[in-house]
């Protein structure tokens, strides 16, 4: 097991949004966790990379308890968490941004990375000198992704990356999911796309009033009929 | 005015403003990561020029041998500083920030009046009294190298942000604290080495300055108000902002003291600082608005 998450809890201040997620990821997979806006997704996402401390439970990552440790650590781990809204560096150029990405972790490889990623996405490789501000929002993503790449993670986390994205660059994104996963990285994606996050999944979890109220693989998950209901209105 | 007496003012001009930058520089520099205004960055430049002051005085090691010296120590001064006052006692409040700021500069000025009475200070190098004549103008040795200096340093500050690893967490840190935490930069160890780089440069100006200059507790509210106009005139947070506009300050400072007379000199800075705020509040290079 690469991720083992037990009895997890978590919120702000008095507000409990998380309250005893249990949820693992395998080597390799691609796990979707769907929920209605405001479900706690990204909540779970900051505890896992540490953003945020969980409250009660455990977590556990490539054999090793990560609960409460800082983000340095968890990303040293190879835990990469691409962040909702990017969260790009707006004055470091395209390539500052991707070495960066190498930062805690697999600096002495960053130059065939970079290549790596460059080749992955020739956009980035032509935008190289640009700051990242003045990127449009599919090329922020693009580099949100590769700069979590550069970091080899051994799960790779994407909080809706299709978000505020045209239909078409929604489509490159899950046929650049598809790509990801053949190279080797487990993959939690949390997306608001329900069908197109479970066909590119193995398996799904669903997070209603904080806890997962439906999990299993993906095309089980699809064909669920309480499922087509709330989020499919089917 | 005849071109002998301006050419020579502004050349005067442009070695003061060299060291203004340099201390501008670390102000910036503070408030562009950290986005606080640090109140007390003049007690902390008044604490180095007493250092430098005492290590030439008592031990005779020149404020030039002593900048090797100075630098890292103030540079873990800065970081302790951030890391174990400022940052603790904050909560992430910016009134709090500037609370404690202001309070540090009023404990250190108290202190250093307590220690070292009001006496003006002063040391006397041998080379302080050579000078280089550049035909258009007689420029005194010690400000010469403090020119050399500042600019030197600026540069070198310059090349870490630009080219390092280091450099290029603080400047990520510094607009996307979030995202670099991402990254596993560790957010808080980071403010804490860009306030030591600032207090380094105090340091560094400190050492510079010492040789023409001279220190009392209250010498710091003298640099400390014309490095706020540096960093407001640069645009806050911008460096080669405040390169310029400290370089400019002296020249302003230097001829405007040519016409008033010297004691007035500073007027001049001032006049210009709130033109700039009437007419370009974000500074020369403040594309934006702090
Ligand atoms: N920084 C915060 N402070 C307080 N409440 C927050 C914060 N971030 C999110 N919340 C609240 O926590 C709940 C879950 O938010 P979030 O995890 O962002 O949901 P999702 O990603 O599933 O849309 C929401 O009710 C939201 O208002
Ligand atoms: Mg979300």
């Amino acid at each position: 097991m690469l991720l083992e998450v037990e009895g997890l809890s978590a919120g702000y201040g008095a507000l409990a949004v998380l309250r005893g997620i249990d949820l693992s990821v395998e080597p390799g997979e691609v796990v979707a966790v769907l929920g209605a806006n405001g479900a706690g997704k990204t909540t779970l996402n900051r505890v896992l990379s540490g953003l945020l401390r969980p409250t009660a439970g455990r977590v556990r990552f490539a054999g090793e308890d990560i609960t409460g440790a800082d983000p340095a650590a968890i990303v040293a781990r190879g835990l990469i968490h691409v962040p909702e809204g990017r969260r790009i560096f707006p004055d470091l150029s395209v390539r500052e941004t991707l070495e960066l990405g190498s930062y805690r972790r697999a600096r002495n490889r960053r130059a065939s990375n970079l290549e790596r990623v460059f080749t992955l996405f020739p956009r980035l490789r032509e935008r190289a000198r640009q700051a990242g501000g003045t990127l449009s929002g599919g090329e922020q993503q693009m580099l949100a992704i590769g700069r979590g790449l550069m970091a080899e993670p051994l799960l790779l986390i994407l909080d809706e990356p299709s978000l505020g994205l045209s239909p078409l660059l929604v489509e490159e994104m899950f046929a650049l999911i598809a790509t990801l996963r053949a190279a080797g990285p487990a993959i939690l994606i949390v997306e608001q796309n329900v069908v197109q996050s479970l066909l590119a999944a193995t398996r799904g979890y669903v997070l209603e009033n904080g806890t997962m109220a439906l999990a299993g693989d993906a095309a089980a998950l699809l064909d669920d009929p309480d499922l087509r209901k709330t989020y499919l209105g089917l | 005015m005849a071109w002998d007496l301006l050419l020579p003012a502004v050349l005067d001009g442009l070695t003061n403003g060299a060291v203004y930058a340099l201390v501008a520089l670390g102000l910036t520099l503070i408030y562009g990561v950290l986005h606080i205004i640090n109140f007390a960055h003049g007690s902390l430049l008044m604490l180095a020029l007493y250092a430098a002051y005492f290590l030439y005085s008592l031990l005779g090691i020149s404020p030039y041998a002593a900048l090797p010296i100075l630098m890292p120590a103030f540079f873990a001064l800065g970081y302790g500083v951030q890391r174990w006052i400022v940052a603790p006692a904050s909560h992430g409040r910016e009134q709090n920030v500037l609370m404690i700021t202001l309070g540090l500069a009023i404990v250190l000025d108290n202190l250093a009046l307590y220690a070292f009475t009001s006496t003006t200070r002063s040391i006397d190098l041998p080379l302080a009294g050579e000078s280089i004549d550049f035909g258009v103008a007689v420029i005194g040795v010690p400000k010469l190298i403090a020119c050399a200096g500042a600019l030197l340093l600026a540069g070198a500050l310059w090349l870490m942000l630009a080219r390092t690893d280091l450099g290029r967490a603080i400047r990520a840190v510094a607009r996307e604290p979030e995202g670099a935490r991402l990254v596993g930069i560790r957010v808080e160890r980071i403010y804490a080495i860009t306030f030591g780089i600032g207090t380094a440069c105090v340091a560094a100006s400190a050492c510079l300055l010492l040789p023409s200059f001279y220190v009392t507790p209250q010498v710091g509210y003298a640099f400390v108000l014309i490095a706020f106009t540096t960093v407001v005139l640069g645009g806050m947070g911008s460096l080669p902002g405040a390169l310029l506009a400290g370089l400019l300050l002296g020249v302003i400072e230097a001829v405007s003291g040519l016409y008033l007379g010297e004691s007035l000199g500073q007027l001049g800075i001032y006049a210009v600082f709130i033109l700039i705020l009437l007419f370009r509040p974000t500074g020369l290079f403040g594309a934006r608005a702090a």
